[in-house]
């Protein structure tokens, strides 16, 4: 049975019907249609659909659509201010730090979250905070580059 | 992959509401928390509820308080908020070292305490720590409310003490006189997120009582009691951490899997002891690595 919820994505509120199946990645992508949520794993293991919860990161193919009513999310798309990107994005674009960019989304909103609660992190505590977010191509290193580079920035 | 199983979804308010939705659903009925098991084996078809009981919108579920000398811990308290509390910090910094292992932000961010001895995997990492503690399971059901010890409440992998239509109410974990020091150490095959290999647990109190516990060695999170008979009341030696470490293999029921050899997971639960032990008398002492350092 479908069921009513309203959810606020990127600042626009999505009133819908779900089934209790319905997973809230799926329903962020197919019918929001905020792609920047990617689907890897589907299992928790890799941070590629990562979102926004209320402020805080969560795997979105781990929860139900459901779970979502009266909440909100924000997506990678959500991130830039007025269409300009976050000093942190223009930092990973300088670093080089993606290259088939497919963990960007869940990399971008896990240290954005990381810098908003830690400004001054240790190369060890972007580690840890970006632990569960895999990447295939990059080796990481200028992932991390790019995060500690932005919270020097921050500070200066 | 879209999950296939139909199920209806209920939204209570309180955990009356919640047990009477389960007990009228029956045995396929389940709470969802922080759903991060539950949302897998849903996708992997492995249980088929016909409801799924959400109990996030209760208000005050979240509470981590002080409590005279217990540190009471709701039903939806995340791994998350136990590294940011400051109770926690004061009177239980072993609860933030372990939280601080458990995956990575995302899940943390979801996955509650509670739902990890719930879904009671043997490689769950509340297991050994609240075993220490000697904490009392608060569990709702049609008959009323009763506290199971956290002994009692791991049966086998997946089984606990739980009845049909119970819930778990709340964790109380009686804070251990001061001075005490404590230490978890666990195993992982990369420093990042993965589950444990192997696990353990050892607390130590100013007149040198001990307790320790394995997790991820056996079908369940299990005190080794001989091993802390050995040890009670004696000043930490050499000798005295010889004895026993050579208790340990009587003390674990370690099996192969894709994460280790059981014979891997034999010798570093020896190992984990044996650092594990000077670790928790020092920091009980003063002189220990902070919380939250890795020694293995
Ligand atoms: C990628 C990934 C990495 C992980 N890494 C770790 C790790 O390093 N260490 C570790 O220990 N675990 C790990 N886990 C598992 C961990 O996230 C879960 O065990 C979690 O703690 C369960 O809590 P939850 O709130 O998500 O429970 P849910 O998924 O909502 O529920 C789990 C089970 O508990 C029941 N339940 C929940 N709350 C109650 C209640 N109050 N009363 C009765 N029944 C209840 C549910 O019905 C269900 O059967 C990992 C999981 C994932 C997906
Ligand atoms: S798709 Fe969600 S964690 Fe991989
Ligand atoms: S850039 Fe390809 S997975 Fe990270």
């Amino acid at each position: 049975m479908k069921l009513p919820i309203t959810m606020i994505v990127n600042g626009e509120t999505w009133p819908l019907d779900v089934e209790p199946n319905e997973v809230l990645l799926d329903v962020i992508r197919n019918r929001v249609g905020a792609k920047g949520a990617k689907i890897g794993c589907e299992r928790g293991d890799c941070g590629t659909c990562t979102v926004l919860f209320d402020g805080r990161s969560i795997r979105s193919c781990l929860m139900l659509a459901v779970e979502a009513d009266g909440h909100e999310i924000i997506t990678v798309e959500g991130i830039p201010e007025n269409g300009v990107l976050s000093n942190l994005q223009d930092l990973f674009i300088s670093h080089n730090s993606f290259q088939c960019g497919f963990c960007a989304p869940g990399i971008v909103l896990g240290a954005h979250e990381l810098l908003r609660d830690n400004p001054n992190p240790s190369r060890h505590d972007v580690q840890h905070a970006l632990a569960g977010n895999l990447c295939r191509c990059t080796g990481y290193e200028p992932i991390l580059d790019a995060v500690m580079a932005a919270a020097e920035e921050a500070r200066s | 992959m879209a999950i296939a199983h139909q199920f209806a979804y209920q939204k209570v308010a309180t955990l009356d509401e919640a047990v009477e939705a389960i007990t009228r659903a029956g045995p396929d009925a389940r709470i969802l928390a922080g759903g991060t098991d539950l949302v897998p084996w849903l996708r992997d078809d492995a249980i088929h509820p016909d409801l799924v009981v959400d109990i996030k919108a209760i208000d005050g579920l979240n509470t981590i308080s002080l409590e005279g000398d217990h540190i009471f811990l709701g039903p939806l308290v995340t791994f998350s908020d136990l590294l940011t509390s400051d109770l926690v910090h004061d009177h239980l910094p072993i609860l933030f070292e372990m939280a601080d292992t458990v995956a990575s932000p995302g899940i943390r961010n979801r996955a509650t305490v509670i739902g990890n001895i719930c879904s009671a995997v043997p490689s769950c990492d509340a297991g050994p720590t609240l075993l220490v503690l000697d904490t009392s399971v608060a569990v709702l059901g049609p008959a009323g409310a009763r506290t199971v010890p956290i002994e009692e409440w791991f049966l086998g992998p997946h089984k606990t003490a739980l009845a049909g239509g119970e819930i778990v109410t709340g964790l109380s974990i009686p804070i251990p006189p001061p001075p005490h020091g404590a230490i978890y150490l666990k195993l992982q095959r990369y420093q990042g997120e993965d589950l444990s290999q192997a696990g353990v647990t050892v607390l130590v109190t100013g007149d040198n009582d001990f307790r320790v516990a394995f997790g991820a060695v056996g079908p369940i999170p299990a005190r080794a009691h001989a091993v802390e008979e050995t040890l009670n009341g004696r000043e930490l030696t050499d000798e005295l951490i010889a004895a026993a470490v050579g208790l340990v293999p009587g003390a674990i029921s370690p099996i192969t899997d894709m994460r280790a050899t059981k014979e891997y997971r034999a010798r570093i639960c020896e190992v984990m002891l044996e650092r594990g032990l000077p670790a928790a008398v020092a920091r009980r002492d003063g002189t220990g690595p902070a919380y939250g350092t890795r020694l293995i």
